[in-house]
């Protein structure tokens, strides 16, 4: 099924409620299986079972990331090709990538207490992914703001372009700014060579949450359109009763 | 090209009267500077020490407020409405727009530095340091501004939900500009590194700003 | 399964992450009803669609 046939809601509509069990099926195995091996896991020299934190940490970051990433081209779709459900998948996005970003930040800051001794740190990734998390919030803040739905898109895709463009520049400024002023302990989240041990679990748990966000988004999506079919009606119900 | 020349020249006329604005953003800057010692206390070294942070700080912060007035005052009489008509590309009329914006309330607070860094106690060469490089950092604030302004237009209570979504893309610039300026006073790094990676963000916001704040008045005043 | 000392950080971690992607399902589920309850209201009062196909369709 090409994008332009699935431009038509009602067809996405069927889609998605023809697939969505199958997603959820999908979604709960692979986040059980990751989730047995991180149990299973055995504990880091030197975090000892601490390094758990890390199975739920990582993929939580790696998606706060990717969904501004499925909201950027979903922003595209709006402004270039004016693809009716680009709308909708970027509003529906937009929450569920903030509440990853959310998570990245609590189980990040739950990991560097017994680490660091303190629950902040303004370390380089946790610091961009806080700045990440005001830029969520700004641009729900956006969307809440625009009474009509298309030009809350085309003003919200607009955003979420500057931001990915400004993504990369803040991380590279944040980690700059960071080994300036390079706090006495120095302690590299997860280490740069991973251990099998480590990696398999890890890996499982990202594609687990991978697969949670694709199952939510379409679900919003699905959501979306129905709420954008009762503001049409409500419409039409005000517009033939005001005789 | 005269209409762009024009458009700056009542941009610059209209932002230096009274009501206009521009002067009040060093006001402002004035105000942060002297709130500063009140919070960190009155000892000189400290003060010294956070001299370029303070400055810094208060210039993007007077940025910032002065920003909504770049399309709010057009927007109110209507004559947004017929610049969007007009035959001049409305990227060119932004990039107009800004730097008039820039001039009239972004280069006062570059020279307001040297008698403010007198206050924080910073000697010459400090002081000159940062002027310089509020002078290369003010443009991409006011540039990258642009665009939040630009969304916030058509909004009635836009005011802090441009600071909001302005100030993530700001922390780049204040990263570097405060950098620039630190390596110039006293630190190990050369001062050429940060100051060049701070004018490569102006440069960068001079074309992303007017490109992005042109799509979003186009997306939003239709 | 011996945590170590510092369990508690690590039970909060789990405990915290499946709170929030329990919430986000539970609001994804109710949003999914309410608006169909929505859509059967309006409709059920006469609204009619342009196309003059149902709002809710097969799904």
């Amino acid at each position: 099924m090409t994008l332009t046939e699935l431009a038509n809601p009602s067809r996405f509509l069927a889609l998605a409620g023809r697939i969505l069990p199958w997603l959820v099926a999908a979604t709960a195995l692979v986040l059980l299986i990751g989730l047995y091996q991180s149990a299973t896991a055995p504990d880091d020299y030197q975090q000892g079972a601490t390094v758990k934190i890390m199975f739920i940490h990582v993929p939580n970051a790696w998606l706060s990331m990717f969904v501004w990433g499925v909201m950027s081209v979903a922003a595209l779709g709006t402004l270039v090709w004016r693809h009716p459900l680009a709308d909708v998948a970027q509003k529906a996005a937009a929450p569920i990538g903030a509440a990853f970003t959310f998570l990245a930040l609590v189980t990040g800051s739950l990991w560097g207490r017994p680490m660091w001794g303190t629950y902040w740190q303004w370390d380089a990734r946790l610091t961009s992914v806080l700045i990440l998390f005001l830029m969520y919030l700004g641009l729900m803040a956006l969307w809440r703001a625009v009474d009509d739905p298309s030009r809350a898109a085309r003003a919200a895709a607009v955003l979420t372009l500057v931001g990915a463009i400004n993504i990369p520049i803040i991380k590279f400024s944040v980690d700059w700014w960071n080994t300036l002023h390079q706090p006495a302990s120095v302690f590299r989240m997860g280490g740069s060579t991973l251990d099998r041990a480590f990696l398999i679990p890890l890996l499982v748990m990202a594609v687990g949450f991978t697969l949670l966000f694709l199952t939510l988004h379409i679900a919003a999506m699905r959501n979306e359109i129905l709420r954008r079919r009762v503001r049409t009606l409500q419409m039409l119900q005000a517009s033939t009763s005001a005789v | 090209m005269t209409a762009l020349a024009a458009l700056i020249g009542r941009d610059i006329r209209v932002a230096l009267r009274v009501g206009g604005g521009a002067l009040i953003g060093v006001l402002f800057f004035l105000t942060v500077v002297v709130l500063m010692p009140f919070a960190v206390g009155p000892d000189l070294a400290l003060l010294k020490q956070l001299g370029p942070a303070i400055l810094w700080l208060g210039a993007l912060l007077a940025s910032l407020l002065t920003l909504d007035r770049l399309f709010m005052a057009d927007h109110d009489d209507g004559s947004l409405d017929v610049i969007l008509m007009s035959r001049t590309p409305l990227e060119f009329v932004c990039a107009a727009k800004a730097l008039a914006h820039w001039l009239a309330a972004g280069l006062p607070l570059v020279i307001a530095t040297p008698v403010l860094g007198l206050l924080l106690n910073l000697d010459g060469a400090a002081t000159g340091a940062v002027a310089l490089t509020l002078l290369a950092g003010t443009p991409a604030l006011t540039f990258t501004g642009m665009i939040g302004a630009a969304l916030a237009v058509t909004l009635r209570r836009g005011g802090l939900l441009l600071a909001v979504l302005v100030l993530p893309l700001s922390i780049p610039v204040l990263i570097f500009g405060v950098a620039a300026s630190q390596a110039a006073i006293s630190g190990p790094l050369p001062f050429g590194t940060p100051f060049s990676i701070l004018c490569a963000l102006s440069l960068a916001s001079f074309v992303i700003g007017p490109f992005a704040a042109a799509m979003s008045l186009r997306q939003g005043l239709d | 399964m011996s945590l170590g000392p510092y369990a508690t950080f690590i039970v909060t971690s789990y405990a915290l992450v499946t709170a929030v992607v329990a919430a986000l399902i539970v609001w994804v589920i109710v949003d999914y009803r309410r608006q169909k309850a929505r859509l059967h209201d309006l409709e059920a009062s006469g609204v009619v669609r342009r196309s003059g196909r149902s709002a809710v369709d097969a799904s």
